[in-house]
């Protein structure tokens, strides 16, 4: 089984902390990480491949530091990493990630299994993944908590909000993890110390011929940012004090009350 | 599709079983400020195999129209079928705006649809309004977490997209003598088409819980519970108030609590007519999931915890104390 894994590189956003004076984000020094749900989708790929045979190869487009996530990809298990980079793929929206991580695949491929997390926690669209599979016109399955395969059909789990689908297709099929689909497996030493000096290869803009350049980078993005902003947070809450936990309990509901609230 | 054949506001109203799900309703309220702005109308979209509880709730949100794609073949979401029979009214009817819900399934088919037509996508969305000089709707979403918020603009194609999160939104005010023009589309996907099958449902059971997406009332605990025994303390509460029992995501990552119960960016957005936190900190992934609540009561030891930035009643102290005393003090009220 050929499985392909797209992994992206995130800051770690609960280390992200607000300049209180000039209410900017404070970025540096946070630290850079695998998107927790790529770990859960990478994790989904090596059971894939546990249980079925055959190859992980992990992509991941950004900037030359998301090898590292790449490297840490593969001493978790995966075989093949490639970084997707250009000048001509920055300022890409989901649209056009997704249209050039989807002529990746392409040229990376075929792949009977294509995975990515459910969303990206800088970002958290959760619209790239699909979009890959519109542009390859494969099937996709978001939000999946495990699959099966027998012959060329798949059974998987999908959690959607009012409980679990069973889904049965066939392959090639684009999956997307979540944190309930597995508890992702920590790398050995030993292929932790391999992965760094294991080769890391580069896809740029010069190995998609076939690729449309209209669809990529800040002008083949549809969605253009008009700015960003911090939000401006202003407390104006009541405070409720008392003598006793009791006496506060009940100022409380008197004021839930008296706002019918309750 | 061009700038000058492309008109109206579109909004999915999503359906599960036949019932309409609330995100749609909300968003009725918001295409309509949109439409407003635009001089466009207002139309809604169903695709389900039953049909007609979604057709009267979109007239009693609103609507002006209301496009129906009905058949055996919508009776469970999947991106061939929906997408097909989406892109075919598309095509035809040409919409400007198009709203959807950032459910599972909303998000999947939305993605589809922008990618099919070429066109921008904005998800997320927790504001929105419309550029008068361009005609653009400014898309405004939250990223990082919250921490930081962008608007985007989707200026070049049509139609422009968005999804936004459930509870984002108020339902707006029923207008019950709104009657809409009902336009049947005969759109039937091939068979060969839909390569997905739902073979089994499992409904989500959670020991006879309110779903924290559909509470009306959140008792929510964080870090400082200490113990997933110890959230027994915040069930008690919950249940007098009728509610159920949320967590932040310390509380999930610890194990006390499961996933499905976590408010927050990573768990569910909630907008409960109360909700209480119960020593949690308020970091802003927390917050991003329930600031649209209507009243938040926060409860920490901690009087410098963000969490107070945005609660209506703040209480500095010991919840294992105050907890057990608002139980009590509430089942004594109940009683008499």
């Amino acid at each position: 089984m050929n499985i392909v894994v797209c992994i992206k590189q995130v800051p770690d956003t609960t280390e992200i902390k607000i300049d209180p004076i000039k209410n900017t984000l404070i970025r540096t020094g946070v630290p850079s990480i695998m998107n927790p749900f790529d770990k859960n989708a990478l994790e989904t790929g090596l059971q894939l491949k546990d249980n079925y045979g055959g190859k992980v190869t992990v992509i991941s487009m950004g900037p030359a530091q998301a090898q590292a996530v790449l490297r840490e990809a593969l001493s978790m298990g995966a075989d093949k990493a490639y970084l997707v980079t250009d000048r001509a793929f920055g300022g890409s929206d989901t649209y056009a990630t997704s249209y050039i991580l989807s002529q990746a695949i392409k040229k990376l491929g075929p792949f009977d299994v294509i995975l990515g997390g459910k969303q990206a926690i800088d970002g958290d669209t959760g619209q790239t993944a699909p979009s890959i599979a519109e542009h390859l016109n494969a099937v996709r399955l978001t939000h999946i908590l495990d699959v099966k395969v027998s012959g060329d059909k798949i059974i998987a789990r999908r959690q959607v909000e009012e409980g679990t689908e069973v889904i049965e297709t066939s392959l090639p099929v684009l999956c997307t993890a979540t944190k309930e689909s597995n508890k992702p497996r920590y790398a050995t030493i030993k292929r932790k110390i391999a992965s760094l000096k294991a080769e890391i290869s580069i896809i740029t803009l010069a190995d998609l011929p076939h690729a449309d350049t209209t669809k990529m980078g800040l002008k083949g993005s549809p969605t253009k940012v008009r700015k960003t902003f911090t939000p401006q947070r202003t407390a104006n809450g009541v405070t409720i004090e008392g003598s006793s936990p009791a006496e506060i309990a009940e100022t409380l509901l008197n004021k839930l009350v008296e706002a019918k609230i309750l | 599709m061009s700038f000058e054949t492309c008109k109206d506001v579109w909004v999915l109203i999503e359906c599960f079983r036949g019932q309409p799900k609330n995100v749609g309703l909300e968003l009725l309220g918001q295409g309509r400020k949109l439409a407003e702005s635009l001089q466009q109308e207002l139309c809604a979209v169903i695709i389900a195999k039953d049909v007609d509880e979604a057709v009267k709730a979109s007239g009693l949100y609103g609507a002006d129209k209301v496009y129906v794609v009905k058949g055996e073949e919508y009776e469970n979401y999947s991106a061939d079928a929906y997408g097909y029979a989406f892109l075919e009214l598309c095509r035809k009817y040409q919409p400007n705006t198009i709203l959807v819900g950032a459910t599972v399934n909303g998000r999947d088919l939305g993605s589809k649809i922008a990618v099919s037509l070429r066109t921008g996508l904005t998800a997320d969305c927790t504001a929105l309004s419309v550029d008068e000089k361009t005609g653009d709707v400014v898309w405004e979403r939250p990223a990082f977490g919250g921490n930081l918020y962008a608007q985007i603009l989707c200026s070049e194609t049509r139609p422009q997209m968005g999804t936004c999160r459930p509870g984002a939104f108020k339902k707006p005010e029923p207008v019950p003598d709104n009657r809409p023009k009902l336009i049947y589309e005969d759109i039937k996907t091939p068979a060969a088409a839909i390569r997905t099958r739902v073979i089994e449902f499992i409904e989500a059971c959670e020991d006879n819980d309110i779903r924290i997406d559909e509470a009306e009332v959140i008792v929510s605990g964080g870090r400082a519970m200490k113990s997933g025994e110890n959230f027994v303390l915040l069930k008690e509460l919950a249940d007098v108030l009728g509610g159920t029992v949320g967590c932040s995501r310390a509380a999930v990552d610890a194990g006390w609590m499961p996933q499905s119960k976590q408010v927050g960016q990573t768990g569910s957005t909630v907008s409960p007519k109360l909700y209480v936190a119960c020593g949690i900190s308020g970091a802003v992934q927390h917050v991003a999931g329930m600031s649209e609540s209507d009243t938040i009561v926060a409860i920490n030891k901690d009087e410098t915890a963000p969490i107070f930035e945005v609660a209506d009643y703040c209480i500095v102290g010991d919840l294992f104390e105050i907890i057990p005393a608002l139980t009590k003090e509430l089942r004594a009220r109940n009683q008499s």
